[in-house]
């Protein structure tokens, strides 16, 4: 049902020197923390991480709490903080199509979608044959999640041995290792272009809406980086 | 309504709002052929937005990080982008790096 070799290829991107442990870990003990000083439960916490594993939709509904919005306002807050899972998924999954996997592998398998699971995806994919790419793909889903629903608990049993300034440093590693991997990923002008205007649109956007900034800089940019890179020969 | 029962609904609120754009993401993939130019234009969407997103992060973050100083986080990420370029792409050292950094500077 599922190729166990390729699978555990996937798992094992967990280690090395690339691997997303480190920023997973830091970003999700920190929001293990944040959401104990929200008032959750130590089960609501792991529930969370387990059902929505998004962090910036977790960030948000947590901080939604706090300021006692209601619930309608945290999905619609949440829904566009996280619909860049959308195009997300649309960029990576036609790469892991293949006629003979079933498609309840593809349904079950985008809640892995994430960023640092997609972008190791993007990043390691050519090397697996085709046919086995999903498998791949969920032994990094498994591997990434399970990280993070695991951090998310020892976060929240830490909360009263972090210091404000050991959460703060927490919190930017994440930031930072994504940045890593962008830079990494700007192989072609049309990425390049496309991660760059990104970076300036979304806090120049976000001035203006903060609710809608992330989907109309992603809009945005991703088309200029699109129309100039086809210009262009990429 | 209890504090426990709005905690629960916001848990259930926000993961439907996040599963929904994964799956949409499933089924609109289906239909879109890597060769095809709109692959080529939601690879750059997706980038953007990603990108977009780690700027807000940076400049407007939520949670702790917004009391840091922005001037340090971003010093602190322009510095850990380098150590990445010169270690041969490692991601282990800039990231631990970065919050050793960060804890010190603020």
């Amino acid at each position: 049902m599922i190729n166990s070799k390729v699978f555990f290829q996937g798992l094992k991107s967990l280690k090395g020197s690339r691997s997303p442990a480190i920023p997973l870990a830091a970003c999700f003990i920190a929001l293990g923390a944040l959401l104990k000083d929200a008032g959750f439960n130590i089960q609501q916490s792991a529930a969370s991480s387990l059902f929505t594993y998004a962090l910036p939709g977790q960030l948000v509904m947590a901080e939604s709490l706090i300021v006692g919005a209601s619930v309608l306002n945290i999905f619609i807050a949440v829904w566009l903080v996280n619909f860049r899972l959308y195009p997300m998924t649309v960029s990576l999954f036609p790469l892991l199509n293949h006629a003979s996997q079933p498609k309840w592998k593809y349904y079950l398998s985008c809640h892995f979608l994430a960023v640092s699971s997609w972008l190791i995806a993007k990043d390691s994919y050519k090397k697996i044959n085709k046919k086995h790419r999903i498998d791949f793909w969920i032994g990094i889903g498994i591997g990434t999640w399970s990280t993070a629903v695991l951090m998310t608990v020892i976060g929240y049993l830490a909360a009263d041995y972090l210091n404000k300034d050991m959460l703060i440093g927490l919190a930017i590693v994440n930031p930072v290792y994504f940045f890593c991997m962008m830079i990494g990923a700007m192989k072609n002008l049309s990425i390049s272009l496309a991660i760059i205007l990104g970076t300036v649109l979304g806090p120049v956007i976000y001035l203006v809406s903060t609710e809608w900034a992330l989907l109309f800089a992603g809009l945005i940019a991703g088309t200029i980086a699109f129309l100039l890179g086809e210009k262009n020969g990429k | 309504m209890e504090s426990s029962q709005i905690i629960i609904l916001a848990i259930i609120a926000t993961s439907l709002a996040t599963f929904i754009s994964r799956f949409m993401g499933a089924l609109t993939s289906e239909k879109v052929s890597v060769k095809s130019k709109i692959f080529q234009w939601f690879n750059c969407v997706a980038y953007s937005t990603l990108a977009a997103l780690l700027g807000r992060m940076i400049i407007f973050p939520a949670g702790v990080l917004a009391e840091s100083d922005v001037i340090i986080r971003v010093v602190v990420v322009f510095i850990c982008v380098i150590i990445f370029i010169i270690s041969k792409k490692n991601l282990v050292i800039p990231t631990v790096f970065s919050a050793i950094l960060l804890s010190i500077l603020s």
